[in-house]
């Protein structure tokens, strides 16, 4: 006999409930513990069901954000970031935050409404073919026409964003499906997708081809990216480099994922790359590639990149494998299974084989540390002004490599991902594949709600920033404790430097003049704020910022003309640096 | 040089903007595509000809897999498969020639569908180069119009065949 209150249930479950509310309560049966968004006209009835819903809904200031909230929440997670428009130009201002995480593999579902079926088609008020738009800014996209596949589309959204290699899912719902009802249950079942099929495992015969490859290896190299971090294998990562004694750089999107101050770590490569980093994918004679695209930010000219190695390439996407460099050996999979295989096939072959080549992959070591040791990123020390790279030192110091930190793009971006420790992953946020500016302050909020335990600081320059003042509103109205460092160089920092030195320095519209008074700003959202522009008075400005327990802007002075080095100037060899003239080590100059 | 792919795709709406997208946003010039309901309702097959450099083809195979609505892309450029067009051409002719016409399309074993007294409206498939050399002929005649299916295609090896599921009369009796 069924206990009365599970016949109650019974009943309930299998009650009607309306687009919105399935929609809601579909949200909350995948996980969703915030909402970024933004209500409109065709998005009534959804926010109706939030009115009364303990799902937490976080209000921003700009659809925009809401996307890059999202993505600052998944990134900070690794579980799928949710972001919500209205029909029209809610759904169009969300498009680039969706691009944006199409480029970084991050998992976002957005929930968009649209004009009632009746209408569609017939250019009604804030009608936009978000479903057409959308195609190309996502993974997959839906327009859902029926309110009875309102659940199994959400569901699917969510499965397709975290799986894989991931990526946004759009839902489009129109205004009568989320009015409409149907019965719904949380225990309904949902239906297999047929086309999508995003695991592979490796072969055995791709493990022990791998084996022999990396064993036969005098001067290894790995280098690894985003896939590793989504993947979660950082703990299988730092055991591949100890095992085989080799040096690993990470791309933009891979930092974290080995602790920075782990010894076989050698930064950054690519265009801004470490010097180490860049000549030793030079020297190189295997390249292993982990969870990575061969971006060109990354290779430079492609011809030049790593000339002398066979690559081993390890990715979850099959698409990527042969895309832009040929691998002598592919293997379609997800970075931590594969690396798990890979290690234990190395433990047990150690002793036979790890010891054939040893002998010169310890030297190569030798000699990439020495390379580490001898070309430090350097700078130009000044007591007049405020030196960038000081600035990172001295963020770096109060993150302790602990710190959720999101950054813009452009100059500020290169030089915390050259000078900030990460030695956990999912601390560093950054829109590497896009570069969009104005994403560090709305993914700070979005890691906040995600972490709130955490220090997360946005560094932004000041013209991303700009982009990014009406995000303030949020922070104050939630009281969200994020700090956010403005780098200003009182220009688009990176344009001006691509200007000084392939443009003749006819620097074309690149001042953001009329910078507002940071303490001003911030007091006309009722928030903490200040400007330091005196070396002098820049640790006290930090110490200011940083013990006040509530949220803070602070506007950094720094040097304005100054460039990041060392520069592979786009489509050279990443071998030919412009390295910076006659300067200091950073980290020595600044004090560490 | 041009790539011939047949792929098998969820009917779903939107499934033809994706695959059309992965080619387009690529800078592909797509030559012909048809598309139409499997036997499997549900599913669809397609197959399409496009402008695809060597070096390209196996990345836009790979591309257009990853969509979430595609079941199977393969790739029959290299491989043995028939192919197939149809085509309807209006030639317009006038007195003698109407019956020379005639003899010359049977060659092609093209047969008349419509005719008027100024016009004949002629219908023929087979392979896109055998179509080519009959609307070259029929040129011959007067000015015609024609409209072109664009090319289909079935892999003869098991190798290369998508994986549609087999539909049997007995099985379904049974």
């Amino acid at each position: 006999m069924m206990e009365a209150g599970e016949a109650e249930r019974g009943i309930l479950n299998m009650q009607k409930l309306s687009g919105a509310q399935i929609l809601i309560e579909s949200l909350v049966r995948e996980g969703a513990e915030a909402v970024f968004g933004y209500p409109g006209g065709v998005t009534l009835p959804v926010y109706d069901i939030l009115y009364s819903h303990p799902l937490r809904h976080v209000l921003v200031r700009h659809e925009q954000n809401a996307a890059f909230a999202a993505q600052g929440y998944a990134r900070a997670t690794g579980k799928a970031g949710v972001c919500m428009a209205t029909s029209g130009p809610g759904a169009t201002n969300l498009t680039t935050g969706l691009v944006d995480a199409l480029l970084d593999s991050i998992p976002v579902v957005a929930i968009t409404g649209q004009v009632p079926q009746a209408l569609i088609g017939r250019d009604a008020f804030q009608e936009a073919d978000t479903f057409g738009i959308s195609r190309s800014a996502t993974k997959h996209n839906y327009l859902v026409k029926d309110v009875r596949e309102v659940a199994q589309t959400v569901h699917e959204a969510f499965h397709i964003a975290v799986s894989g290699r991931p990526g946004p899912v759009l839902i489009d719902i129109t205004k009568d499906v989320l009015l409409g009802k149907t019965s719904y249950s949380e225990d309904q079942p949902m239906a297999p997708l047929r086309g999508y099929r995003p695991e592979a495992e490796p072969d055995e015969e791709e493990i022990e081809q791998a084996v022999r490859f990396l064993w036969n290896a005098e001067r290894p190299y790995i280098y690894a990216g985003g896939g590793v971090i989504s993947s979660g294998a950082s703990r299988e990562l730092v055991r591949l480099s100890e095992i085989l004694e080799a040096p690993l750089a990470h791309t933009v999107m891979g930092l974290g994922a080995m602790p920075s101050e782990h010894p076989n770590f050698i930064s950054m490569l690519g265009m801004h790359g470490s010097y180490a980093a860049n000549m030793g994918i030079t020297e190189c004679d295997a390249l292993i590639g982990l969870g990575v695209r061969f971006d060109d930010r990354v290779t430079g000219r492609l011809d030049k990149f790593a000339p002398h190695a066979q690559v081993l390439h390890v990715d979850i996407d099959p698409a990527e494998i042969n895309k832009n460099r040929r691998a002598d050996l592919g293997i379609v999979g997800d970075a931590r299974t594969v690396l798990q295989r890979l290690n234990e096939a190395l433990e047990s072959t150690r002793e036979s084989l790890g010891g054939v080549r040893r002998r010169e992959r310890l030297a190569w070591m030798a000699h990439i540390r020495e390379m580490k040791r001898q070309h430090p990123f350097t700078f130009t020390p000044s007591d007049e002004e405020i030196k960038p790279q000081v600035l990172m030192r001295k963020l770096d110091r109060i993150a302790g490599g602990d710190a959720i930190v999101t950054v813009d793009v452009g100059q500020h971006q290169m030089w915390a991902a050259q000078l900030m420790r990460f030695n956990k992953p999912r601390l560093w946020q950054s829109s590497s594949g896009l570069g969009s500016m104005g994403f560090g302050v709305p993914a700070a909020v979005g890691a906040k709600f995600a972490r709130p335990e955490k220090l997360v600081m946005a560094i932004v320059g000041d013209g991303g920033f700009m982009m990014s003042i009406p995000e303030l509103g949020t922070i104050a109205a939630n009281r969200l404790p994020v700090k956010i460092i403005v780098m200003n160089n009182n220009s688009l920092g990176m344009v001006r430097q691509w200007q000084e030195l392939f443009y003749d320095r006819r620097y074309s519209e690149v001042f953001i003049e009329a910078f507002p008074d940071a303490h001003l700003l911030a007091a006309a959202f009722g928030l903490s704020g200040g400007t330091v522009a005196d070396p002098a008075d820049l640790d006290r400005a930090l110490d200011t910022a940083f013990s006040d327990p509530g949220p803070y802007l602070l506007n950094v002075q720094v040097t304005p003309e100054e460039c990041v080095y060392p520069m592979v100037p786009a489509g050279g060899a990443v071998s030919d640096m412009i390295m910076e003239p006659a300067a200091e080590p950073v980290g020595a100059a600044a004090g560490d | 040089m041009q790539q011939l792919i047949s792929l098998l795709v969820e009917n779903k709406p939107g499934a033809l903007m994706r695959v059309a997208g992965v080619l387009t946003s690529r800078g592909y010039n797509i030559e012909s595509l048809t598309v139409a309901k499997a036997l499997d309702p549900t599913l669809s097959i397609m197959t399409i000809v496009a402008e695809v450099g060597e070096t390209g083809r196996d990345l836009l195979i790979k591309q257009i897999s990853r969509l979430v609505n595609v079941i199977k892309a393969v790739d029959l450029t290299q491989s043995r498969a028939v192919r197939r067009e149809m085509v309807l051409i209006r030639v317009y002719v006038e007195g003698a020639r109407r019956a020379a016409l005639l003899t010359e399309a049977q060659i092609f074993r093209a047969h008349v569908v419509d005719a008027s007294q100024t016009s004949y409206m002629i219908e023929a498939t087979g392979s896109p180069d055998k179509l080519d050399a009959l609307i070259s002929l029929l040129r011959s005649y007067g000015p015609i119009e024609v409209v072109r299916s664009g090319a289909m295609a079935m892999a003869r090896s098991k190798h290369n065949k998508l994986p549609v599921p087999y539909f049997s009369e007995t099985t379904q009796a049974g």
